[in-house]
């Protein structure tokens, strides 16, 4: 017999990685997660990819939120991509950029396995629902 | 499941992670995994460390953990905090203090929301020590928020309770009332350098000699552990003075096996001044725990412990296990709202429904017994 209800909220890490100090859009959203149910562990300013899948393999998160203003995604979020393989966490962590990319560069970065990007203006309540209805199953 | 477990014990981490997050899901099968820990734990020191919020509890962890690596130990740390009572959300902030260890995976960071279940945090918190102990952590760290009655469950899942001070912390009628800080087995006054910070070591040891009045004749015990209870913060020449006293501490731990039920068994609280975020005062709090653990091995309080953690796990599970069993037979009378119409219409009350309900089970288990 399995005792107690099932809890199951789904766990994020927001990661703020590479240079950029702004993590204004962050607290944000961090915020927003939790009011919405989620368990948010928020990683902190200036990760480098390795810090950051370190602290997404060990916290066992369904949904990894990358925001990342710099302009420097191109570099910093295959590395995060290629660490979550090589600990076999990939298929199932969602992946979600937030901040400034450009629109040639979306395709590219959705390819390599980032499932949606989030840019200005993208409104909080369609990355919650994007997020429950694609949140891995476990 | 049994694949997870195996994995677990080839030191994946990944694996680690996942059977955590089976324990805080309860997932279907998590019983039988934790089931399975049990056999490979048993070896890891567990040190809980609470503390009001702001008191520095993490960037100490985050001192503890790299002086522990240094020493060439492995670290586990799970570290909890509250979740929103509204809408269960949280926001698990204490992963950013651990700067020291970035990139190093042989210290493995948990953060656990307290998801707002009574009983329910700290037994989980209990089998994830398992998972960690189980993976081979030299050492595990539980850090909560010393807040109220579900915390200090929390901490009781280790071998030593620190439980962090601040200066200015309040008046020392805050000293007298009940709670966290009755749990310590060693004090630290951290932001030792802030004013006011000699008033609160002033006022712990107050309280702790008060404390020692109330049991039986052990002051001269009392005063030496105090005396040794002074590490300065380090950098002071402090280093020779406390590795002396820390001796003269633990033999006097070893000569008293046997002694069972004597005053001198009795530990004292060490009070350890420290300024974390300069790692001041860590080796000084380190030697206090590692004092504590020798004092449990040599008076038998280990094994007591451990029994005692043990009668607390069963105790726990069966409240849950009934409580679940409960809950089906209320959905199974029509569910909670039928049975509270039945109290605003004053048919009955509260009690009526509890005897009502457990009246046949309490039946149903005597007669069983009764059978043999």
């Amino acid at each position: 017999m399995s005792a107690g209800q099932t809890q199951q909220p789904i766990r994020c890490l927001v990661a703020k990685v590479g240079l950029d100090g702004h993590d204004r859009g962050a607290h944000v959203i961090a915020r927003a997660f939790r009011d919405a149910g989620f368990e948010v562990v928020y990683s902190g300013l200036h990760r480098s990819p390795d810090e950051v899948v370190q602290a997404a393999v060990q916290e066992d998160v369904d949904v990894l939120g990358i925001s990342i203003l710099s302009g420097a995604h191109n570099t910093l979020v295959p590395k995060i991509l290629e660490g979550l393989d090589e600990y076999d966490a990939l298929d199932d962590t969602l992946v979600l950029v937030g901040g400034i990319v450009p629109d040639k560069d979306k395709d590219e970065l959705k390819e390599q396995g980032v499932s949606a990007i989030f840019g200005p203006g993208a409104s909080m309540e369609d990355t919650i629902e994007f997020v429950r209805e694609n949140a891995p199953e476990r | 499941m049994s694949d997870l477990l195996e994995r677990l014990l080839d030191g994946d981490h990944r694996a680690l992670a996942r059977t955590i997050t089976n324990i805080e899901n309860r997932a279907p099968g998590y019983r039988d995994l934790v089931s399975g820990l049990y056999e490979h734990a048993g070896t890891a020191e567990v040190i809980g460390i609470t503390g009001s919020p702001g008191a520095g509890k993490s960037t100490l962890v985050d001192k503890m953990a790299e002086t522990y690596r240094d020493r060439g130990e492995t670290v586990g740390i799970i570290a909890i905090d509250p979740s929103s009572p509204f809408t269960g959300g949280a926001v698990l902030g204490d992963r950013i203090r651990m700067a020291s260890n970035v990139g190093d995976m042989d210290v493995f960071f948990r953060s656990m929301s307290a998801r707002g279940s009574l009983g329910g945090v700290s037994i989980a918190t209990a089998d994830a020590v398992k998972a960690l102990d189980a993976f081979g952590k030299d050492r595990i760290i539980v850090e909560t928020v010393g807040a109220g009655q579900n915390e200090i469950d929390i901490v009781k899942t280790a071998d030593t309770v620190c439980v962090l001070v601040q200066p200015g912390s309040g008046d020392d009628v805050q000293m007298l009332k009940a709670g966290i800080l009755e749990i310590a087995d060693v004090f630290v006054v951290n932001k030792a350098d802030l004013d006011g910070a000699d008033r609160t070591v002033q006022e712990l040891r107050e309280m702790l000699d008060l404390r020692g009045n109330a049991g039986s004749g052990r002051n001269d015990q009392h005063a030496s552990h105090g005396h040794h209870a002074e590490a300065e913060p380090a950098g002071d020449g402090a280093d020779g003075h406390a590795g002396q006293t820390d001796g003269a501490a633990l033999k006097q731990a070893e000569a008293e096996p046997g002694d069972d039920g004597g005053s001198d068994a009795v530990w004292t609280p060490p009070i350890v001044e420290a300024v974390a975020t300069h790692g001041e005062g860590v080796d000084a709090f380190l030697d206090a725990i590692d004092d504590h653990h020798a004092h449990l091995d040599a008076t038998g309080e280990a094994a007591a412990k451990a029994r005692e953690r043990y009668a607390e796990e069963i105790r726990t599970l069966l409240r849950e296990d009934t409580a679940a069993l409960l809950t089906e037979e209320i959905d199974a009378r029509g569910g909670i709202d039928d049975l509270v119409d039945g109290v605003v219409a004053g048919e009955t009350d509260p009690y009526g429904i509890a005897d009502d309900v457990l009246d046949p089970v309490a039946a149903c288990l005597r007669e069983r017994r009764e059978d043999g």
